[in-house]
C-alpha cells in the first residue's frame, strides 16, 4: 500500500497548483473573469481531460484526472467546462460510439461549452424501470419519426440538444426489454417538440416534461446502432468513478456546518459543544472519509485495468444519505429559526433551508437509493430478483 | 384502566374530519397559504361557531370547558388536513391567560378569544432561542402601576394576525423575575415583522417592543411558564400526529397505485418496510402524546417528562416520515404540484417550534435523573 504520488504525478500536481495560483478568478461571480478562466483551462486541454486526444480531449491518465479534479475542487475553482451533461455522459458516449461526422459536429462544442445538452431517459411510466420505456421512433426513409413523452428532463428549457432514448422495436419478452432501445441526438428546436417546465418543491423550475409529436430526427443523428441504445448509455457512465468531486463538495459543506455549529447557541452554549451535534458531525465526517477511501480503492482497481462494476453504488448510497443528513443538521442547528425561509441570520441565510428542500436532485435524480441497494444485493451479493 | 377516547371525543373527531374534508382540502390549503394573512376569515368564523376555538376555554368565560385530551382530538384532525389557521396559537395563548390570569382578567380577555372575535398569541422566545424563564430578557421598567416594555420577541406564531400578545418580560433576576402581560397588538411602540416560513400554512413573526406601556391590571396574576410551555408543546405535537398520518396515507396510496417492473411498487420490501416503520413511529408517538395530554389535564407529576418524550420522538419521526415519503414517491414527490412536499415542510416547522428532539431528549435525560 502506498498513498504517495509518483514523481511524475507530483510534477503534474504542482503544474495544476501553479496554474490555479496564477489564473483562478478572485471573484467567482464575475462572468468575464470566469469566461477567461474557462478559455485558459480549455487551452490546457483540461476540459474533457480524460477524452482521447483525437477527439479534442486531453488524453489524461486516470490518476492525472483525479489529481486535476481534486486540486480544482480544493481551490473551489469553477467547474472545468460549462456543458455539464455534455461533459459527463453525452460526450463520452459520442467519443465511444459516434461516427466521425458526429464527433466533428458535437465534441468541440461540448468542450467549448457553446450550449447545453439535456438527457431524455425517464418517462411517466418508466423511472426506476427505465428499460420499459415507450417513447417510439419509426425509421421512415432517411429520418426517424418520434412520438411520445419524457419527464423530469433537467434543464430541457435551456438546452439546445438532447440525448434521447426511444423504442424502435418491441421486446420479445420482459427479460429482453433492453433490446429495441435506440439512442438519438435531437435538436430541441425540432418541430413537434414541446417543453413544459415543472415546478419543484423549493419553488424553482429546473426540470420539465418534453412532448414529441411526429418529431423528425435525421437518421445520421442516431448514436450507435439501432437497438444498441441501452449499451450506449450504460457504458458512458463507466469512466472515472473515484467520487472525488462529490467528496470535495461534501467536505466543503461539512466545514461550513462546523463553522455554523460554533457560531450558534444551543441551551446557552455553542452548538459545537453539544455532544449530540458533535456525534452527528463526526459520523458525517467519517462517512465522507470512507467515501473518499472507497473511491481510492475503486481507482486502484481501474488503474490495474480491472473493470469497475456495481461497487460504485456503495458511494452513491453514502452520498444520498449525506446529502439529506447535512441539510437536516444545517436546519436543526438553527433551532426555532430552522423553518424560516431565510434562516437564522444573514451569514447563514437560507442555505441549509434550500438544501433541506433540494436533496432530491441528488437522491432521486440519479436513480433512487432503493435501486442502488437492489443493484448491490442482486449483482454483487447474487441474491435473486424479486 | 381505559387508554381510549369517550364517545363524545370520537364524535368530535368525526365532526372535525368531516368539516375539514368538505371545506378545506389541500387545494384550498394551498390557496389559503398564498394569501398574505395565511388563514381564511370565513373558515375561522365557522370553526368558532362550531366551538373549536373556545374548546378548552372555561365555560364561565364562554368556552366549552374541555381539556387537553379533547384538544388533542381536534388538533390531530387539523394537522391531518394541514388546516391553516391561528387555532393553535390562540388556544395556547388563551390557556396561558386561563392558567396565569385572575378571574377578572379571564372575564375581560377570554370571551372574545372563545367566540373567535379576537385572536391571541404567545410572545415568549427571544434571540437566544432559549425556552423558559432563562430566555426572557425583554425588559419591564416600572411605570406607574404598570411597566414599559422594551425588547424583541421572535418566532411568534401568527404575529401578524393577533389582536393580543401574551408577552413574557423581566422585572428582576431569576425565575421569579418573569411576568406575563396581555398587550393589544395595536399598542403604541409595537412593530411586527413577518418572517417567511418554509411552511406556507404556518406564520411566524418578530415583534419589537419600544417602550410599550402596560397597565398593572393587564399583568397576569402569575407566570407559570413551565406549565404553559408544556401545554403549548403537547398541543403542537398533537398536530404532528395527524400530519404524519396524512403523509403516510398519501404514500401508502401512491405505492399501491404506482407500477414499476410490472407491479405496484408497494409490493417491494424496500418500499413496504419504510412504510411499516412510519406506522410504528406514528403509533408510538401518538401514545406518548395521548398520555401527555392526560397527565396535563390531571396535573400529574409525570406531565413534563411525558410532554418532552412525545415532542422528542415526534420531532425525529415526523422529519424522517416527511423525507421518506418524498423518496418513496420518486420524481413526482419533488414537485410543487404534488402534496407530499406540504407534509415535509410541516415536519420542519413542527420540529423547530417549542424545542426540537435535541432539546426535549436533553430534558427527558434530566427529568429521568441523569
Ligand atoms: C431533480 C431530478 C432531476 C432529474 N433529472 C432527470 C434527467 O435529466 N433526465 C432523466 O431522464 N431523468 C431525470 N430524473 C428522473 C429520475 O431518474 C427518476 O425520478 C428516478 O429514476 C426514479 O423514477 P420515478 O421518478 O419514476 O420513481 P419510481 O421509479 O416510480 O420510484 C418510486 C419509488 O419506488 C421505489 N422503487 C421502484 N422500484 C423499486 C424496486 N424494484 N425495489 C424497491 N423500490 C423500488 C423507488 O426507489 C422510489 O422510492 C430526475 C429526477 C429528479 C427528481
Amino acid at each position: 500500500m502506498d498513498f504517495d504520488l509518483s514523481p511524475e504525478q507530483q510534477a503534474f500536481r504542482d503544474e495544476v497548483r501553479d496554474f490555479i495560483a496564477q489564473n483562478l478568478p478572485s471573484n467567482a461571480a464575475d462572468p468575464t473573469a470566469v469566461q477567461a478562466w474557462q478559455r485558459k483551462v480549455r487551452e490546457k486541454r483540461w476540459v474533457g481531460f480524460s477524452w482521447p486526444e483525437d477527439c479534442g480531449g486531453g488524453g489524461g491518465g486516470i490518476m492525472e484526472q483525479v489529481i486535476l479534479k481534486e486540486e480544482m475542487a480544493k481551490a473551489k475553482a469553477p467547474p472545468l467546462g460549462s456543458c455539464f451533461m455534455g461533459l459527463a455522459w453525452v460526450g463520452p458516449s459520442i467519443a465511444q460510439y459516434g461516427t466521425e461526422a458526429q464527433k466533428q459536429r458535437f465534441i468541440p462544442d461540448i468542450l467549448d461549452g457553446k450550449y447545453q445538452w439535456c438527457t431524455g431517459y425517464s418517462e411517466p411510466d418508466s423511472g426506476s424501470d427505465l428499460a420499459s420505456l415507450q417513447c417510439k421512433a419509426v425509421l421512415e426513409g432517411d429520418h426517424y419519426v418520434v412520438n411520445g413523452q419524457k419527464i423530469w428532463t433537467s434543464i430541457a428549457m435551456w438546452s439546445k440538444w438532447m440525448i434521447l432514448l426511444v423504442r424502435t422495436s418491441n421486446p420479445k419478452s420482459q427479460e429482453n426489454k433492453h433490446d429495441g432501445i435506440t439512442c438519438l441526438l435531437v435538436e430541441m428546436a425540432s418541430e413537434g417538440l414541446e417543453v413544459r417546465p415543472i415546478r419543484n418543491m423549493g419553488g424553482g423550475a429546473v426540470f420539465a416534461e418534453v412532448f414529441f409529436t411526429d418529431v423528425k430526427v435525421p437518421a445520421e443523428q442516431r448514436l450507435g446502432e439501432e437497438g444498441q441504445g441501452w449499451q450506449v448509455t450504460v457504458s458512458a457512465l463507466a469512466h472515472e468513478r473515484s467520487s472525488i468531486a462529490e467528496v470535495e463538495g461534501l467536505k466543503r459543506n461539512l466545514d461550513l456546518l462546523k463553522e455554523h455549529a460554533a457560531g450558534v447557541e444551543r441551551n446557552g452554549r455553542p452548538a459545537s459543544e453539544d455532544p449530540g451535534i458533535r456525534r452527528r458531525l463526526a459520523v458525517a465526517e467519517t462517512r465522507v472519509e470512507a467515501m473518499r477511501l472507497n473511491g481510492m480503492r475503486f481507482l486502484t482497481k481501474q488503474l490495474k485495468g480491472d473493470p469497475l462494476g456495481s461497487e460504485t453504488s456503495v458511494n452513491k448510497l453514502h452520498r444520498a444519505a449525506l446529502e439529506v443528513e447535512l441539510g437536516e443538521i444545517g436546519v436543526e442547528l438553527q433551532g426555532s429559526a430552522g423553518s424560516l425561509t431565510d434562516g437564522i441570520d444573514d451569514a447563514v441565510g437560507g442555505k441549509w433551508q434550500k438544501h433541506s428542500l433540494g436533496w432530491p436532485e441528488v437522491v432521486i435524480g440519479g436513480g433512487t437509493p432503493n435501486i442502488q441497494k437492489n443493484i448491490i444485493a442482486e449483482r454483487i451479493l447474487g441474491l435473486p430478483k424479486d | 384502566m381505559n387508554f381510549g377516547f369517550t364517545e363524545e371525543q370520537d364524535l368530535l373527531r368525526q365532526e372535525v374530519r368531516k368539516f375539514l374534508d368538505e371545506n378545506c382540502n389541500t387545494e384550498e390549503v394551498r390557496k389559503i397559504g398564498e394569501t398574505p394573512e395565511g388563514y381564511s376569515k370565513d373558515l375561522w368564523k365557522q370553526i368558532a361557531e362550531l366551538g373549536w376555538v373556545g374548546l378548552t376555554i372555561a365555560e364561565a368565560h364562554g368556552g366549552a370547558g374541555l381539556g387537553w385530551v379533547d384538544l388533542v382530538v381536534l388538533l390531530e384532525e387539523t394537522g391531518r388536513s394541514l388546516f391553516p389557521s391561528p387555532l393553535l396559537a390562540s388556544t395556547i395563548a388563551a390557556a396561558a391567560i386561563g392558567e396565569a390570569g385572575s378571574d377578572e382578567q379571564g372575564v375581560r380577555f377570554l370571551p372574545g378569544l372563545a367566540d373567535g372575535s379576537s385572536i391571541a398569541t404567545l410572545a415568549l422566545v427571544e434571540a437566544s432561542d432559549r425556552l423558559g424563564a432563562e430566555g426572557v430578557e425583554l425588559a419591564g421598567a416600572p411605570d406607574g402601576d404598570g411597566f414599559l416594555l422594551t425588547g424583541e420577541k421572535r418566532y411568534v406564531a401568527d404575529a401578524g394576525n393577533a389582536d393580543l400578545f401574551v408577552v413574557a418580560f423581566r422585572v428582576g433576576a431569576g425565575d421569579d423575575g418573569v411576568r406575563l402581560a396581555v398587550v393589544p397588538s395595536d399598542a403604541g411602540g409595537i412593530t411586527i415583522e413577518n418572517t417567511p416560513s418554509m411552511d406556507l400554512t404556518k406564520r411566524l413573526g418578530n415583534v419589537r417592543f419600544d417602550g410599550v406601556a402596560v397597565a398593572g391590571a393587564d399583568v397576569l396574576a402569575s407566570a407559570p411558564l413551565s406549565r404553559i410551555l408544556d401545554l403549548a408543546t403537547a398541543a403542537l405535537t398533537a398536530e404532528m400526529i395527524g400530519a404524519a398520518e396524512g403523509a403516510t396515507a398519501l404514500t401508502v396510496k401512491f405505492t399501491q397505485e404506482r407500477i414499476q417492473f410490472g407491479k405496484p411498487i408497494g409490493q417491494f420490501q424496500g418500499v413496504k418496510h419504510p412504510l411499516a416503520e412510519m406506522y410504528v413511529d406514528v403509533e408510538s408517538f401518538k401514545s406518548l402524546v395521548y398520555y401527555a395530554a392526560w397527565a396535563l389535564d390531571e396535573e400529574h407529576e409525570d406531565a413534563s417528562r411525558a410532554v418532552s418524550m412525545a415532542k422528542a420522538y415526534a420531532s425525529d419521526a415526523f422529519a424522517r416520515i416527511g423525507i421518506d415519503s418524498i423518496q418513496l414517491h420518486g420524481g413526482v414527490g419533488y414537485t410543487w404540484e404534488y402534496d407530499a412536499q406540504l407534509y415535509l415542510k410541516r415536519s420542519k416547522w413542527a420540529r423547530s417550534q417549542y424545542g426540537d428532539a435535541t432539546h426535549h431528549y436533553e430534558r427527558v435525560a434530566s427529568l429521568g435523573g441523569l
